[in-house]
């Protein structure tokens, strides 16, 4: 009898059946996910909590037999029944009791589970990237991974390649003719023999041979220094790919909180995009009423603040921002900007010069404008063009294809919106 | 004697103490015999990872795993299931996992249930020599799994889960259920590595870009040269795919005979459930009270036990809102506790009933012989007395389609003992709960369809929509169309037709 302690194995054994799962029910995870994105609060976004998926439709098919047919059953009774009596069929059961009942129906396989954290946001980013992220030089802090790259003569006893040594060991061994065990024990044997046959001359044969037997083996190592082999990993440099995102939202009085609330939750899930995604992106947040200012994510997300409109301002900062820390050289730039497209009638000519000096140096400008929602869906507010996207749309219109603009009224379209912007193919979210 | 252990606290010196002192009376007055034991200790995640693949420790990875797991980990952190105490696997050595968990106590239990009782029965009964190879199984696995993993390194995911994903839904036709000769599992691994490498080295290009024959003009295939050619009717319909699929590739029938070597392992499990369960039920029962009757111990945890031996033996009536069927813990308890009676004790009654062993007082070689060489149907057909009947007031139900109401037609009476006992054993009986199928015909000079035969038996027809599904999954491991005619086994009446759907 053997006790064998298992608790301390690794845990997690059924996570790639569990990640086969998730493959399987993909669409209805991103459905759950989308849905949950939309009920949470703005502070949640991202926050510890539990998803559940309802799933249907991983039923396995199976041969059996439906319900409802004739049979009998041999039950455990309460004693009181008798011959002849009857007994309504239980509701719904199709007849079947006890152990075929529980077989028949039952075709539907659904069921909730819950996603963890991690797989919720793998989730949820997945097929979402930045777009036009490029190589833009490879800096002083130099990335590099390990990679195998063969075997060494030489490395460091953690990287003793067994195998191979071993094999090169037994190459030399049979090479050389380096006499094995069964050689050895053969010519001890013959000594023996003759020791015992008390022949003389086969005892010095013996004797010779067993003595040059004896002597290959101490000659022939068993592993020389010339079969060691070391596994060889170099470093391969990976491209720099450093980046920034300009967050750049409106507070002014004319955003209302239903706007705001859009905006701030478009900007989370930026936020947790990049964190998730990047290591190594720069997040620049800067809020604007008629005065811009680079603030830390915590004001950004959380202050509140009433003015008036100037969209440059929030323009200009970036701007200053951009030349003092971040050279197009050396960083990938992009600018994610949330308004409700006021803007001073004044300020149109200041924006339209800004943005031809800005668009050149990004990579991608994603400029949102959220709506009041309800005006919206009554039509009250309908072919009316706000004053900034007009701005933007001639701009964009005269050839710009990094410029991408989307409206936002709905709660519910946050989460469209953002997959529209940083889908996968960045040609698709160019309007 | 002295105490083995004291309180709920458990160590592997008291694991190993108290394993011994159980042998000693397994074996020495009961008379088992048993694999060697390799006890596991797991924590309950581990137990839910063990759970959801079938009870394996180790098997390969499928999606279907990963959904059990989902679907048992929310039940079970509701609290609404409760996970089983053990898991013991037949395999020599035999493996049981215990819960952390668990208290000394339970951990007794679970030796004298587990190591002794399913130990016994997996190394003796007829079904599970016949059908099971337990040096073999666990090498099996390691080789099923690795194989999984290199096809799906050759061939992607989407395919393997593809051959996968049919060949489970075929697992229930995937028995042979008569025996054909014993699997020796060792043998398995070689022969895939060898049909594997056969491929490789006959793979020619060139046949790959010459087109394929003009299908031949229809002909008039008859039911009799497929009957010969492929040895029809075929029940087994996972061997008919992977010896005779016109379709499948080398790796795909290897993938079809994994699930099916398997499934095939599996069977006697389903035959046995009560008798294997009552065996292990009984010998638990008689291994705690010699040790609390040796004074192994003591009063608490022997109450503690009882606690948890009464909750597992609890038979609802019909009446109850628990009702769910007959739990095999109970019925199979009480029938071997009813033959140990008649060996020892008999009454007149048992006399007339069972002529054979009543009063031998050899009642552990009578159960032994019992566990030996009976399965579920049988067992009840030959030990199933009228005290049992009597103590769970047993009755039949008759269930007619046609009628509102079910009619009680027999009790535990002198007229009705009989008639109960038989039904009772034809509700065990496996060719009920699986449907007959069989392959009967294949268009071998036409479009190569394959026809499927379900004969019913009782008017009983297949669940339509899981057929027809399960139909799509056979034609994705036939290659060609793939048609089901159920008919009535007695009448020989066409009932229906389906073919492949969803």
């Amino acid at each position: 009898m053997m006790i064998v302690d298992r608790r301390p194995n690794p845990q997690g054994k059924s996570l790639p059946n569990r990640q086969r799962f998730l493959a399987r029910v993909k669409a209805q995870v991103r459905r759950a996910v989308a849905d949950s994105i939309d009920r949470r609060r703005v502070s949640d976004v991202g926050a510890d909590e539990e998803v559940k998926v309802r799933v249907a439709g991983t039923g396995e098919p199976s041969f059996r037999q439906a319900g409802g047919a004739d049979g009998d059953y041999v039950l455990p009774g309460t004693g009181t029944l008798n011959r002849g009596d009857r007994i309504p069929k239980p509701q719904g059961g199709g007849g079947g009791r006890g152990r075929e009942g529980a077989d028949s129906g039952g075709g539907e396989d659904a069921f909730e589970f819950t996603l963890t954290r991690e797989e919720f946001l793998d989730c949820f980013f997945e097929e979402l990237e930045l777009p036009r992220l490029t190589r833009t030089e490879i800096g002083e802090a130099i990335l590099s991974k390990p990679r195998r790259a063969g075997y060494s003569i030489s490395g460091q006893p953690t990287a003793l390649d067994v195998r191979r040594t071993m094999r090169n060991s037994l190459a030399r061994r049979v090479a050389l003719r380096r006499p094995d065990g069964d050689e050895l024990a053969a010519a001890q044997q013959e000594v023996e023999d003759a020791v015992a046959a008390g022949d003389d001359s086969r005892l010095a044969a013996a004797r010779t041979a067993l003595d040059l037997v004896l002597r290959r083996i101490a000659r022939i190592p068993f592993i020389d220094p010339l079969d060691v082999r070391y596994a060889r990993h170099e470093r391969v440099p990976l491209p720099a790919q450093d980046a920034v995102m300009f967050c750049l939202m409106d507070v002014s009085g004319s955003m209302t909180e239903h706007m705001k609330g859009l905006a701030k939750r478009f900007f989370m899930l930026l936020h947790l995009f990049l964190e998730r995604k990047y290591e190594r992106v720069h997040v620049v947040f800067i809020r604007h009423t008629e005065r811009a200012q680079e603030v830390d994510e915590d004001t950004f997300f959380r202050s509140r603040e009433t003015g008036g409109t100037v969209v440059s301002s929030a323009l200009t900062e970036m701007l200053r921002v951009q030349s003092e820390r971040f050279p197009p050289s050396a960083f990938n730039i992009y600018v994610a900007q949330a308004s409700d497209g006021d803007n001073l009638h004044a300020d149109i000519a200041a924006v339209t010069s800004l943005m031809a000096r800005i668009l050149p140096l990004v990579r991608y400008f994603a400029y949102v404008e959220t709506g009041q929602g309800e005006e919206e869906r009554f039509g009250i507010a309908r072919g009316l063009e706000s004053n900034l996207w007009g701005t933007y749309r001639a701009i964009s219109e005269g050839g710009a294809p990094q410029l991408a603009m989307r409206r936002l009224s709905e709660l519910r379209d946050v989460w469209g919106v953002f997959a529209d912007l940083f889908r996968k193919d960045p040609l698709g979210a160019t309007p | 004697m002295t105490l083995l252990f004291e309180g709920a606290e458990w160590d592997f010196a008291k694991l190993d103490a108290t394993f011994r002192a159980c042998e000693e009376i397994a074996v020495g007055e009961l008379g088992l015999s048993v694999y060697p034991s390799q006890i596991e200790v797991i924590t309950s995640e581990q137990m839910l990872d063990a759970y959801c693949s079938v009870g394996m420790p180790l098997m390969y990875r499928h999606w279907s795993f990963g959904k059990r797991f989902a679907r048992d980990e929310l039940l079970y952190r509701a609290g609404m299931q409760n996970l089983a105490y053990e898991i013991v696997i037949n395999s020599n050595p035999c493996i049981a996992y215990l819960m952390e968990e668990n208290t000394m106590t339970m951990q007794a239990l679970v030796i004298a249930h587990a190591c002794f009782g399913h130990g016994h029965f997996f190394r003796n009964n007829h079904l599970f020599r016949q059908w099971t190879d337990a040096d073999g199984i666990l090498d099996y696995l390691a080789f099923a799994r690795r194989f999984v993993a290199e096809c799906e390194d050759r061939h992607g995911l989407a395919e393997v889960e593809r051959i996968l994903d049919a060949a489970h839904a075929l697992q229930g036709q995937g028995v042979h259920r008569y025996l054909r000769r014993k699997w020796r599992l060792s043998d398995e691994e070689q022969r895939a590595r060898e049909r594997q490498k056969y491929e490789d080295e006959s793979y020619n290009p060139l046949w790959s870009t010459v087109p394929g024959n003009a299908p031949p003009a229809s002909g008039n295939s008859t039911v009799n040269e497929a009957r010969a050619v492929l040895n029809l009717p075929e029940e087994n319909l996972l061997y008919l795919c992977e010896k005779h699929s016109p379709r499948l590739r080398g790796w795909e029938r290897e993938l079809v005979r994994i699930v099916r070597v398997l499934a095939q392992y599996f069977y006697p499990q389903m035959q046995t459930k009560l008798s294997n369960e009552g065996c292990a039920t009984a010998v638990h029962y008689a291994i705690m009270t010699r040790l609390h009757e040796s004074g192994q111990i003591g009063n608490g945890s022997y109450l503690e036990f009882l606690a948890s031996h009464t909750a597992v033996t609890r038979q609802p009536t019909l009446a109850d809102a628990n009702f769910s069927g007959w739990n095999p813990y109970a019925l199979g308890f009480a029938v071997m506790r009813d033959i140990e009676r008649i060996c020892t004790e008999p009454d007149e009654e048992d006399a007339r009933w069972f002529p054979a062993f009543a009063g031998n007082n050899d009642p552990w070689g009578t159960l032994r012989g019992a566990w030996a060489e009976y399965r579920d149907e049988s067992l009840l057909r030959q030990f199933l007395g009228p005290k049992v009947m009597r103590a769970y007031r047993m009755v039949n139900l008759m269930d007619r389609a046609a009628d509102p109401a079910l009619v009680v037609t027999e009790i535990h009476d002198d007229s009705g003992f009989r008639r109960i006992r038989s039904l009772l054993a034809d509700q065990y009986d496996p060719s009920r709960a699986t449907p007959l199928i069989e392959a009967t015909d294949v268009d071998l000079a036409g479009d190569r369809s394959l026809k499927l035969t379900y004969s019913s038996r009782h008017k009983q027809r297949l669940h339509d929509a899981s057929a027809k599904a399960t139909l799509a999954q056979l034609q994705v491991l036939w290659g060609h169309k793939v048609t089901l005619q159920e008919i009535d086994a007695e009448s020989g009446r066409v009932l229906g037709e389906m073919r492949a759907e969803g």
